[in-house]
């Protein structure tokens, strides 16, 4: 039926079975709809957050995803800055993942924020000593750089492609993509690392607090190199579930390798700062404050498993795997360190966020509970089915593999 | 970001050794402020009415207060056992957590005096500030306020009301501190160098106990000069460097050492219990 849109020399499933696939996750989407109207019409009281934990669930999720969708500028720093040509197999495909993320954390900050309407205000009346005005400023302006990457790859649909000016547009777009590669890659890198540094700075809370260099807390440089450690292993996972989903081969295995070997390098680096700023945390701030490494940590659901976790079976496991070429060239162990990878920077992101808030700083006050409910899981699924529907449109619409066709429909290698 | 310092500095002591725990200054804070109590229906919202309730007063994590009591033990076993109260408003810190994170300029310490404002239609209810906050000094509008009929009446028209969506904190009383100056213009003083007492907040006002002291920190003739500096007085969680311009007072050692944490006696965190008021 839509056959004539699919991309050259393509194969897709009917457009009945689309539709069925379409509709379950338009089910999840609407679900989220409505936690979402509930939260805009009757107030953020909905949820599950409280005056204790005024950041819960949907910040995690935001500082998560907008991790994972690291993928995005550091494939195309590498790719157009850099010339790796190998990642131009996969590059369209991060550009898109990225697109999700980052359009999704800005749907789930337009619920967070209690005053939505007043978000502009992040530029009328910036504060330049906050870390979270750069947060805004980098978001909204690399989520159309973002937009600007994905235009091309719309363009490039088989019948609108046809039409001369679009053609020519999307060429000269793509002969200038190395310019908002360059912008991205600037924009990202700051706000990745405001991102941490808006935990780093919080001189009321010892779980975070962390001197630095300059105006910069250790926590901005280790949030950049935990994004760059995880983003490119998480397209290599959304590349393998779309193989899994689609029955079809779309990346070749050396370009996943690449983008393991890559993650795998940063995460080394990044796991190398991340126990010397841990042991100097522990060693260093905390008894200098009257407190203890120990006293970080309360019952199961705060308990140390959740750090050691992070840092030893998601970070240094996974790390070892993608750097070792034995291990990252055999697709099992490739995935599950990729997971483990991906694991382990949400879990980061998780305990920056709750454990910081949970401990009681007033020695009077005693470890608090959180619990999101299902208006928060709801709204963030919300857009995990947005991120679906995108994609799923993109891969049946776009050209995004420009490995499908020989690795599926031609002979030989 | 270095310690603010002003030629006036409003400050409180609170003694806490007078403090009976009683809940006045939660209460007188909240009718000066204008601050709405929990109700669990909404008559004016439709859509809450086919859902479900909204929090009521029970719920105290999402109850609106800017001044809370907590109860502090000294953790033994009778015939030892010992209670205190702690009233705490907002500490005005002279080096605030919350300020520096804000990223709309709703919150500042720049007007003389110290006191760390809370700009209100410019909030974005984003709640940076109330994670930055180690004292919990910051509240979120979580639901619409609604005053039951009649009770609208009695609303204060010095204080602006606040919509649902933004963050809100104790301001010492900051219209007092206007009429204060106002006052003293009238009379032609000079509203710089106000009288001790000319300028109180609700909560010293009401406590029946006087357990509440309101001053200039800088001014030697009023009272909390003397109080700050005395040697029963301390801060809460000063290892942290936030300056806070709220003292607290007692006699007790227990009482005193629960203000900070302290690892190296094994004396401090965790120790006694507590519960929040």
């Amino acid at each position: 039926m839509d056959s004539k849109l699919f991309p050259e020399g393509t194969q897709r499933c009917s457009f009945g079975q689309f539709l069925i696939w379409m509709a379950f996750l338009f089910v999840i989407f609407v679900w989220g709809v409505y936690g979402a109207t509930l939260v805009l019409y009757n107030g953020i009281g909905t949820t599950g957050l409280d005056n204790i934990f005024g950041f819960g669930a949907w910040i995690t999720f935001d500082l998560a995803v907008i991790a994972l969708g690291a993928g995005a500028f550091f494939t195309g720093l590498l790719k157009y800055i850099l010339k790796i040509k190998q990642l131009e197999k996969i590059i369209n495909l991060t550009v898109i993942v990225g697109f999700c993320c980052y359009a999704g954390a800005m749907l789930i900050l337009v619920l967070d924020v209690g005053q939505p309407t007043r978000a502009w205000f992040g530029y009328w009346h910036p504060n330049v000593h906050s870390m979270l005005t750069e947060v805004i400023f980098c978001i909204t302006c690399y989520l159309i750089v973002l937009i600007i990457e994905f235009v091309p790859l719309i363009l490039e649909q088989k019948q609108l492609n046809k039409i001369p000016f679009i053609h020519a547009l999307a060429h000269n777009m793509h002969i200038n993509m190395a310019l908002f590669a360059g912008i991205g890659a600037f924009l990202s890198t700051f706000h990745q690392g405001s991102l941490g540094g808006m935990y780093g700075v919080l001189i009321g809370r010892p779980f975070a607090f962390r001197e630095g260099f300059f105006i910069w807390p250790w926590t901005f440089f280790l949030f950049i190199l935990s994004a760059v450690g995880s983003g490119p292993v998480f397209t290599v996972l959304v590349a393998t579930l779309m193989e899994k989903i689609t029955g079809k081969k779309l990346v070749d295995f050396k370009t996943k390798s690449l983008m393991g070997k890559i993650a795998g390098s940063m995460l080394c680096i990044y796991m190398f700062f991340k126990i010397l700023d841990t042991w100097a945390w522990a060693n260093g701030y905390l008894p200098s404050v009257g407190l203890t490494f120990d006293q970080m940590f309360h019952g199961f659901i705060y308990g140390k498993w959740l750090m050691f976790s992070e840092i030893i079976l998601c970070g240094l496991v996974p790390a070892i795997m993608l750097v070792t070429p034995s291990i990252r060239n055999r697709p099992g162990l490739l995935y599950t360190a990729a997971i483990l990878d991906c694991i382990g920077v949400s879990l980061n992101r998780y305990i920056f966020t709750v454990q910081t808030i949970a401990f009681p700083v007033l020695p009077f006050e005693s470890w608090q509970l959180y619990y999101p409910n299902w208006v928060e899981y709801a709204t963030s699924l919300m857009i995990i089915a947005f991120g679906f529907i995108v994609i799923s449109l993109s891969y049946r619409y776009l050209p995004v593999f420009p490995l499908e066709t020989k690795l599926n429909y031609q002979s030989g290698d | 970001m270095q310690t603010i310092e002003f030629k006036i500095k409003w400050g409180m002591v609170i003694d806490i050794d007078k403090c009976t725990g009683c809940g006045a200054c939660m209460v007188g804070c909240q009718v000066e402020n204008n601050i709405a109590p929990m109700t669990k229906k909404d008559p004016y919202n439709y859509v809450q009415a086919l859902t479900w309730d909204r929090d009521d007063a029970s719920n105290k994590t999402k109850t609106l207060t800017c001044l809370s009591v907590y109860e502090l033990t000294n953790g033994k076993a009778f015939p030892d056992h010992e209670t205190a109260y702690l009233p705490r408003p907002c500490m005005q810190c002279g080096h605030p957590a919350c300020v520096p994170v804000c990223p709309v300029v709703a919150t500042e310490k720049t007007e003389e005096g110290g006191i760390v404002s809370q700009i209100y239609p410019r909030c974005i209810g984003c709640r940076y500030c109330m994670a930055a906050c180690p004292y919990h000094a910051r509240y979120f509008n979580w639901w619409d306020p609604i005053w039951p009929e009649g009770m609208d009446k009695g609303l204060s028209p010095a204080t602006s009301v606040r919509p649902r969506g933004v963050v809100e904190k104790c301001n010492f009383c900051h219209s007092r501190y206007l009429d204060a100056k106002n006052e003293a213009r009238q009379n032609g003083d000079d509203p710089m160098n106000l009288a001790d007492g000319a300028y109180t907040t609700a909560c010293a006002d009401i406590c029946p106990t006087k357990a509440i002291t309101f001053g200039d920190l800088n001014n030697p003739e009023h009272k909390v000069y003397e109080l700050a500096r005395s040697k029963n007085s301390y801060r809460l969680l000063e290892k942290l460097g936030l300056a806070p311009q709220v003292y607290y007072m007692s006699k007790r050692e227990w009482v005193r050492k629960l203000g900070d944490n302290y690892n190296a006696d094994g004396g401090g965190h965790g120790a006694p219990s507590n519960s929040h008021g």
